[in-house]
């Protein structure tokens, strides 16, 4: 299996990809990681008249703090995103996502920004990165804008991003320190897209939950905020009948669709599950500090 | 379309191709320099068999374009016996049993030089986790990990003789 036939451009920093998108963006496709287009291109789901390859761009590469907030690269390997140093100690949700995508060899080529914008459904970064109330900075031949996560997905393969643009940051707001973290993904094996999986941001004042977030991958069109299984637990104690309140609420706005992995309703309730399983090692993580 | 020139650096020896944009890393290696160690599995990006090494990081060469390697340094399983024979890491393999029909095995070896040069001495559950990305139908793994194991060991007691 090869890809199709396209013109191969090798851009030679944001500039240059922004002019090469603005000349071929509508049949062409950035490439990144690469780990998710080339197997599409090989199976002729995807067949890019142009390939903007936007790996030798430095700028795009890194993971760095500014202020009150965490700046990554689109083109930080998952790897890289692993080894950080910064972000198992400000954002260590990342870095346990991460470890559960793909395999070693994949991580090492495949990008955050790839992940995040490719818009399939089951992929990982984009519930955590909703969960983290990260932005995407963009950069079009208009200029510069930022877009929210949450919100920034339409449906399948579809978001907020133009032909004509590519992310140049993803921003995520430092998070408290000492917050509860989890990632939960049940996956079949090695390499696989979740069943389900859920994502569980969560900041305690004594026993009170001040803020949390819960977010779902692979269980709908989109990665799903669960905003009323978040309000069930917000300002009050996360007692085990709350907890299985928001598992509930959760399970509710699950829309998976039936393949291989299982029908809608045994993803659904893996979905309770990870959810159950992601609020109490929050919880546990959050009271160790 | 054209082709592009490239220049691949493969076990220490610079190699000028010309390639289609298309082309995989993986047919490069095996159809256009006679490079055959490296296998071609599922061409998914699953079972690892067409694992090599590029500027430092293990890789599935067949989900790389071949331009993408331009100027890179790689390693192919050609590249591990040297002149005084096998690699420990073969070694390892041939010791323990850690192959059967052996498709896998080029894959394998080059994912375990790797892991053995980012952490010479890894637990048994660190070599699992390293080589979760190859796939081997017919070992069930345990005589891999020993194989890595009697490799790991094998580079550090010679490591140590040579400081001696």
């Amino acid at each position: 299996m090869i890809p199709g036939r396209f013109e191969y451009h090798a851009a030679t920093d944001v500039d240059d990809a922004v002019r090469l998108l603005a000349e071929h963006g509508a049949d062409g496709k950035l490439l990144a990681g690469g780990h998710s287009l080339l197997p599409m291109m090989k199976l002729r789901f995807a067949e890019p008249a142009h390939i903007i390859d936007i790996n030798g761009i430095a700028d795009l590469r890194g993971i760095r703090e500014q202020g009150k907030a965490l700046v990554i690269g689109p083109m930080t390997t998952e790897s890289a995103i692993i080894d950080s140093e910064l972000l198992q100690r400000r954002c260590p949700v990342l870095p346990e996502a991460a470890q559960l995508i793909a395999d070693p060899q994949v991580r090492n080529r495949g990008t955050i920004g790839g992940d995040a914008l490719h818009g399939d459904p089951g992929n990982d970064h984009p519930a955590v990165l909703m969960a983290l109330d990260a932005e995407f900075v963009i950069r079009g031949r208009k200029g510069e804008r930022s877009e929210s996560v949450d919100g920034f997905y339409v449906g399948p393969y579809l978001t907020a991003l133009d032909d004509g643009e590519l992310v140049t940051a993803i921003r995520i707001p430092t998070p408290a320190e000492g917050h509860g973290y989890a990632y939960c993904k049940f996956k079949r094996k090695t390499g696989d897209y979740a069943t389900a999986a859920t994502c569980c941001l969560l900041e305690m004042e004594g026993d009170t939950c001040r803020r949390v977030r819960l977010t779902l991958t692979n269980v709908g069109p989109t990665p799903l905020r669960a905003t009323d299984a978040e309000a069930l637990l917000t300002g009050s104690e996360p007692t085990a009948e709350r907890i299985e309140q928001a598992a509930q609420a959760a399970m509710s706005i699950c829309n998976p669709a039936e393949d291989l992995r299982g029908s809608p309703e045994y993803k659904t309730h893996m979905a309770g599950e990870m959810t159950r399983r992601a609020i109490h090692k929050a919880l546990d993580r959050a009271r160790r500090g | 379309m054209a082709k592009h020139a490239i220049t691949l650096n493969i076990n220490g020896q610079q190699m000028d191709v010309a390639v289609d944009s298309r082309e995989l890393l993986i047919h490069t290696l095996r159809d256009r320099l006679r490079l055959t160690g490296a296998h071609i599995g599922c061409e998914t990006s699953h079972c690892g068999a067409c694992t090599v090494d590029i500027d430092g990081a293990s890789v599935k060469s067949c989900t790389v374009l071949a331009l993408q390697a331009q100027g890179a340094d790689i390693r192919t399983v050609e590249g591990l016996a040297g002149s005084e024979g096998l690699h420990p890491i073969q070694e390892g393999f041939f010791e323990e049993h850690g192959l059967q029909c052996g498709f896998c095995t080029p894959g394998m070896l080059l994912r375990a030089w790797r892991l053995l040069q980012d952490n010479p001495n890894p637990t048994e559950d660190e070599i699992r986790h390293g080589m979760a990305g190859n796939l081997c139908r017919c070992t069930g793994y345990q005589n891999i990990i020993r194989a890595v194991q009697h490799a790991s060991e094998k580079m550090q007691s010679g490591e140590t003789a040579a400081a001696e």
